[in-house]
């Protein structure tokens, strides 16, 4: 170890490691900061829709109002970015996940995620399944605002939240998995804050 | 020279802090001494990175506020309370400390001494910073060409480099300050936001040519940049440098602010 | 607050960049690999608030380099840049 700043610390509760909070990550409190690599898309809801595609028997197509016909799910959850802040008890109300999977058949192991924007990611399907990963279209009693991904974003709690892609325009499904946008820049595959799965290699 | 001082691979080094003083409301000028710098151009600036004991780095970037000419290399750093690193800089840092940077860096918001085609700035806030090294070198270098700044600044506590810019003034530099939240009584600057009719009339005419450098919050500088085209500048005559805009951000402001 | 209020300038990159060029990367003339627009990359708009940087053309707003720094790495993807012109 080389130069040390004297008397700073950063963020101490950073590395406290409390039960709550995964290692090397902090609380942000009321903030919600808002990430972007680039513009933010406005895509009229008309003009909006939810593709299934990939290794699929049949690819599926959902509009807005379709979207909004299926049952919509209340979700309560921490949520933790790769950048180090946490945000406690976040609300959210959306699309599980199995709702949608379950109008296709597939043998897929993977999907990707794709957005508006050009975004994509990739997830192991079996962390999007069994009740863990949400099209949402509401956060915190509201309509979601665009900056924070609306119309609808990805919410996959249980990874850092960079998997949780805004703008989500729908996911591809595929027998391998391809890496998505901070996949292929040095970030890690899988994403676990748990065992703080930041970058590749960790 | 400051040429061949920007033709290499940058490493990080330590700074001295010489002094850390107040410049401004939440405004603290640190002057550093750094051996073996090999000068810089006036608008470049610095990369500053922390490390905490336990190996946790954050790292933001600093305008170089004095001339090349200067003893020492001068940041200004406006305190953000919930910021990481900016109160660290202002509050906790003190003389004899040393910090860790690289730098300079940038070569394309720069202005050389040889340059004598009119010169505007327009600034919003800390991002007057980079033209406090502007016009000392312009003192220093004798050069002749002609200099406007416009600055917008809230109060006139919030005004950075108030004495030096007096300074610059008596010597012919045309230096107009708009202060848009509040005025001490019997102001004679300008009051308000830099409206496109405020920046048409204190801006060196399109027909002159000038080259002119923005800086400021995003959304001062995007303003003030179609103002300038408005007002029949090049587009390619603007240099902008941007720091994000802080409001109700959980960051630090530098010029530019990056993260970490 | 908006991601556009926050974007930053290709100065905010060139520290990054240091750690990869020899020359100044903000003065390096650059064409945007979507719509041909050419200008030095301090014209270029960053988004530096993601976890990497994002360069993109201020025109088309095309990806153009993405930049990111992990322990002991650091990463760049130009596949968006279609020529850089360095004057030497």
């Amino acid at each position: 170890m080389g130069f040390v700043s004297r008397g700073f610390v950063g963020r101490p509760e950073a590395r406290e490691g409390t039960g709550l909070l995964p290692p090397g990550q902090y609380d942000i409190g009321d903030g919600f900061p808002v990430l972007s690599a680039g513009p933010t898309p406005r895509t009229a809801l008309a003009d909006w829709d939810f593709t299934i595609s990939g290794e699929v028997d049949e690819p599926e197509r959902l509009t807005w109002q379709e979207f909004q016909d299926l049952p919509h799910e209340d979700v309560t959850v921490d949520i933790h970015c790769v950048t180090k802040w946490s945000k406690f008890g976040t609300t959210w109300s959306g699309v599980s996940l199995d709702t949608l999977l379950d109008r296709v058949e597939t043998s897929a192991d993977y999907l990707s995620a794709f957005c508006d924007g050009g975004y994509t990611t990739n997830l192991p399907l079996e962390d999007v399944t069994g009740g863990s990963a949400w099209i949402v279209d509401r956060y915190d009693g509201e309509q979601l605002e665009a900056q924070h991904g609306g119309p609808a974003r990805l919410l996959v709690p249980h990874l850092y939240f960079w998997k949780s892609a805004k703008w989500v325009r729908g996911v591809a499904l595929s027998g391998v998995e391809e890496p998505g946008f901070w996949e292929t820049l040095g970030y890690h595959i899988y994403g676990d804050p748990w065992r703080e799965q930041r970058y590749a290699g960790d | 020279m400051a040429r061949t001082a920007i033709r290499r691979r940058l490493t990080w080094r330590l700074a001295t802090v010489a002094a850390n003083a107040s410049e401004a409301r939440a405004v603290h000028r640190l002057s550093l001494q750094i051996d073996g710098w090999d000068g810089h151009l006036p608008g470049q600036h610095v990369d500053v990175r922390l490390t905490a004991p336990d190996g946790y780095q954050a790292q933001r970037s600093y305008s170089i506020a004095s001339a090349p000419e200067s003893p020492t290399v001068d940041l200004v750093v406006q305190r953000l309370d919930d910021g990481e690193v900016s109160p660290y800089l202002t509050d906790g840092v003190r003389a004899g400390d040393q910090l860790e940077l690289r730098g300079p860096i940038g070569g394309y918001f720069v202005w050389r001494a040889e340059f004598d085609s009119p010169l505007q700035l327009v600034a919003g806030g800390s991002g007057v910073a980079p033209f406090l090294a502007v016009l000392d070198h312009h003192a220093a270098a004798g050069s002749g060409a002609p200099v406007r700044l416009l600055y917008s600044a809230r109060s006139i506590d919030d005004v950075i480099g108030r004495e030096r810019l007096q300074q610059h003034a008596e010597r012919g530099i045309g230096v107009t300050i708009a202060l848009t939240r509040e005025q001490p009584p019997g102001w004679a600057g300008l009051s308000g936001r830099l409206t496109p009719r405020v920046i048409r009339e204190h801006v060196w005419p399109a027909d002159g040519r000038p080259s002119i450098l923005v800086c400021g919050s995003t959304t001062f500088v995007e303003a003030v940049a179609d103002s300038l085209v408005e007002a029949g500048h090049e587009a390619a005559a603007i240099r902008i440098e941007r720091f994000g805009d802080v409001k109700g951000a959980r960051r630090d402001s530098g010029v530019p602010t990056t993260r970490r | 607050m908006t991601p556009e209020s926050r974007r930053l300038d290709g100065n905010a990159a060139a520290g990054r960049l240091s750690d990869v060029f020899v020359f100044d990367a903000t003065a390096a003339r650059t064409r945007c690999g979507g719509c041909g627009m050419t200008a030095p990359l301090g014209v270029y708009h960053v988004y530096a608030d993601a976890p990497g940087m994002v360069v993109r053309c201020p025109t088309c707003e095309a990806m153009v380099m993405r930049i990111a720094q992990t322990p002991g790495h650091t990463w760049l993807d130009m596949s968006g840049v279609a020529a850089l012109d360095i004057s030497t």
